[in-house]
């Protein structure tokens, strides 16, 4: 199982999966801690990282391990770490400092059912909006989610480059079930995977501020030992990344925050549609339940139900427009997801027209299957 | 004397850009601050090699001030930031700077683990008693019996050595110092500098403002005259029964041992089990 032998059929799980879409967007560090059912992304890396001249390292808990991706992505290496819902919990600290100092990093969460201990270890997508609004304050994120192994090769590569442009941890959401799920995936070419890179100033360092406003909202972005000798802080700081006071800096330093998150909509907001041009009906997923309400989908269909599938791959921000054209066309939308209904109530506040949001929720730590989906659709029909 | 303290000041502070600091006047993190830059000045490192970072507090602000790469990370956390830096880029020089609460309260545990990893990182640890930043609570080296603003009626609790849980945890070099001994101090963060491996520096200082009005310890030159009244090199020490020694502490290299050193360790498995070449760079992976 090289990951330099693209071209070649593979039969992975999606943490292996993960595990080569982050070498081959150019991941060269890990820090973590073990937790199921995320290990297996560690123990692979593990091997993998020092054949391709990178670092891994197990750390005393996932405080330490947010905190060493960070060091290792601000002296210039790709990093990444992963870990479920009681480690992520410990991450927020951290993350934080991710954001406000914006620094790239990739944090995977493979979400087993919680609060706390929770159901070591079912499946469960109840840290959704924890993800968004995990850590405090007001904050641009990213949050991401995989519904298949060749999601976790490609989205996995995705948020390594949204991570590098836009200077912003980006969170990726797999599952117990996509997760430990065995299918087969065609690694691409090397050359065949796009891979962005965080852009180095070009001023001389007298004249770097490491913070500063330009026409893309993402400053660019010095590194440890190449000659800049800044400072980093996770103090609300000015343009040359020192701590301010001043209102009118603090409130330029928010803006600037999320106006290059905004500017990037676009690219960012990534959602999948299936059967949606007919459609009076629609469901709306992410994750591993995007497989059950596909099959839903089809055999609703063949009923003779126009019903289509709204796949969000990107789950915040929140992909609004891609949401508001499919309330606006379908007379009812049903959100199924596997949590007390936090996806439905974020589809529910942009909802402004007729269209009734039903919320379909499971939380038993079991899969939902596609027969109760097409029993939904068929009850709206 | 005169001419080499003007060199340093205009080499490696932020003066244009972060003064004045937000220290209170005689607070010993100024002492520390000079310490550090005099035993990296004579080193004659390039200021674009060191990595400096702090955790939360009022000694932890020191990398506002100084000018080498400095990350001032979250409260007790610095030690975890360093730890990726070093392990991406081993050709810097990474040293952290802590507090008492920062390294050994909130961040106990990473300090605990860098030791037991033997890291190639240096721990300046400002032991001043108390938590200044907050208003002097009491912190996990605050004596039995003292006054803070949460122990009021005493301290019930005792404090521990942040030395001897540095030993204990499997740092290669421990010395500690004073901001009374200023050139001692010196010489000692030189030495840890200079030192391979988790080397760490302990140093005693004053925070009158917070702890010592509360414990009627004086003002910042009557702490600071205590320290060299209390403080007993360690060779001096070796002579002295238990009793002499009480109410005493001692000053100096408290453990200095070879070790294997973990990034030097990881680079091996990296350069045997590397499966391209080309991204193998010697320099990098030098570990310094
Ligand atoms: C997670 C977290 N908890 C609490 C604080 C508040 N806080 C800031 S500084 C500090 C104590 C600093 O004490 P110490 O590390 O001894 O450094 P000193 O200020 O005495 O130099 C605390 C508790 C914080 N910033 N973050
Ligand atoms: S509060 Fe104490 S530690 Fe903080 S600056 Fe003042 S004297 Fe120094």
């Amino acid at each position: 199982m090289d990951p330099r032998k693209p071209g070649e059929r593979l039969l992975l799980q999606g943490n292996e999966a993960i595990v080569y879409g982050a070498l081959a967007a150019g991941c060269r560090f890990y820090a973590g801690y073990p937790i199921t059912p995320a290990s297996e992304i560690a123990e692979l890396l593990s091997v993998k990282l020092p054949q391709v001249n990178g670092t891994f390292i197990q750390m005393e808990d996932e405080i330490a391990s947010m905190g060493a991706i960070i060091g290792a992505s601000l002296a210039g290496v790709k990093s990444m770490t992963a870990t479920s819902g009681p480690g992520f919990s410990l991450m927020q600290e951290n993350l934080g400092y991710a954001c406000i100092a914006e620094v790239p990093c990739v944090v995977v969460n493979v979400m087993r059912g919680g609060p706390s201990t929770g159901l070591p270890t079912n499946v469960a997508q109840g840290d959704v909006l924890m993800a968004r609004w995990g850590t405090h304050g007001d904050h641009p994120i990213i949050v991401l989610a995989v519904s298949s192994v060749s999601d976790c090769f490609s989205i996995t590569v995705k948020a390594f480059n949204l991570s590098e442009k836009y200077r912003v941890p980006v969170i990726l959401l797999s599952d117990e079930v996509v997760a430990h799920t065995r299918e087969c995936i065609t690694l691409p070419q090397t050359e065949q995977v796009r891979v962005v890179d965080r852009i180095a100033p070009k001023t001389p360092p007298e004249w770097y501020k490491p913070y500063a406003t330009n026409n893309r909202g993402v400053p660019d972005m010095a590194i440890f030992g190449d000659g800049y000798h800044h400072h980093v802080t996770g103090l609300v700081h000015d343009e040359w990344g020192f701590p301010t006071q001043n209102p009118k800096e603090i409130e330029g330093f928010h803006n600037r925050l999320h106006d290059k998150i905004t500017k990037g909509f676009p690219e960012i907001m990534m959602t999948k549609t299936f059967d949606m041009a007919d459609a009076d009906i629609c469901v709306i997923t992410y994750g591993c339940v995007s497989r059950a309400a596909r099959m839903a989908v089809k055999n609703a269909r063949e009923h003779g139900v126009k019903v289509g599938l709204v796949q969000l791959v990107t789950l915040f921000p929140f992909p609004r427009k891609a949401i508001d054209s499919a309330l606006r066309q379908c007379k009812a939308a049903i959100v199924s997801e596997l949590n007390m209904g936090q996806m439905s109530r974020e589809v529910n506040r942009v909802n402004q027209y007729d269209c009734r949001v039903i919320k379909h929720s499971r939380y038993d730590g079991q899969m939902i299957t596609p027969d109760e989906i097409t029993k939904q659709i068929l009850s709206c029909a | 004397m005169v001419v080499e303290a003007e060199v340093i000041r205009q080499n490696y502070l932020r003066h244009n850009k972060k003064f004045p600091h937000v220290w209170c006047p005689g607070c010993g993190n100024g002492i520390v601050l000079g310490s550090l830059l005099r035993a990296i000045h004579s080193l004659g490192y390039d200021k674009d090699d060191v990595v400096v970072a702090s955790g939360i507090g009022c000694s932890s602000r020191m990398t506002t001030y100084i000018d080498f790469n400095t990350l001032h990370t979250t409260h007790g956390r610095a030690l975890t930031f360093a730890t990726g830096v070093k392990l991406a880029k081993p050709r810097l020089r990474v040293i952290t700077v802590m507090g008492d609460g920062d390294a050994t309260a909130i961040g106990g545990n990473h300090f605990i683990h860098a030791a037991r990893r033997n890291i190639n990182i240096t721990a300046i640890i400002v032991n001043n008693s108390t938590y200044g930043m907050t208003g002097g609570q009491y912190s996990p080296t605050t004596p039995y019996g003292s006054r803070s603003t949460t122990s009021v009626y005493g301290h019930v609790e005792h404090d521990f050595s942040i030395s001897e849980l540095a030993i204990t945890a499997g740092a290669s070099f421990v010395a500690r110092g004073t901001v009374y001994h200023a050139a001692h101090l010196d010489r000692m963060i030189e030495q840890a500098i200079v030192k391979r491996g988790f080397a760490v520096v302990e140093v005693i200082s004053n925070c009158h403002v917070q702890h010592g009005r509360r414990n009627k310890l004086g003002g910042a030159i009557q702490m600071i005259n205590t320290f060299r009244d209390q403080a007993v090199p360690v060779a001096k020490a070796k002579k002295m029964s238990a009793e002499e020694m009480e109410g005493k502490f001692t000053i100096g290299v408290l453990c200095d041992v070879e070790k294997p050193i973990s990034t030097e360790e990881y680079a091996r498995i990296r350069h045997e089990s590397c499966q391209l070449p080309g991204e193998l760079h010697d320099e990098d992976d030098q570990d310094y």
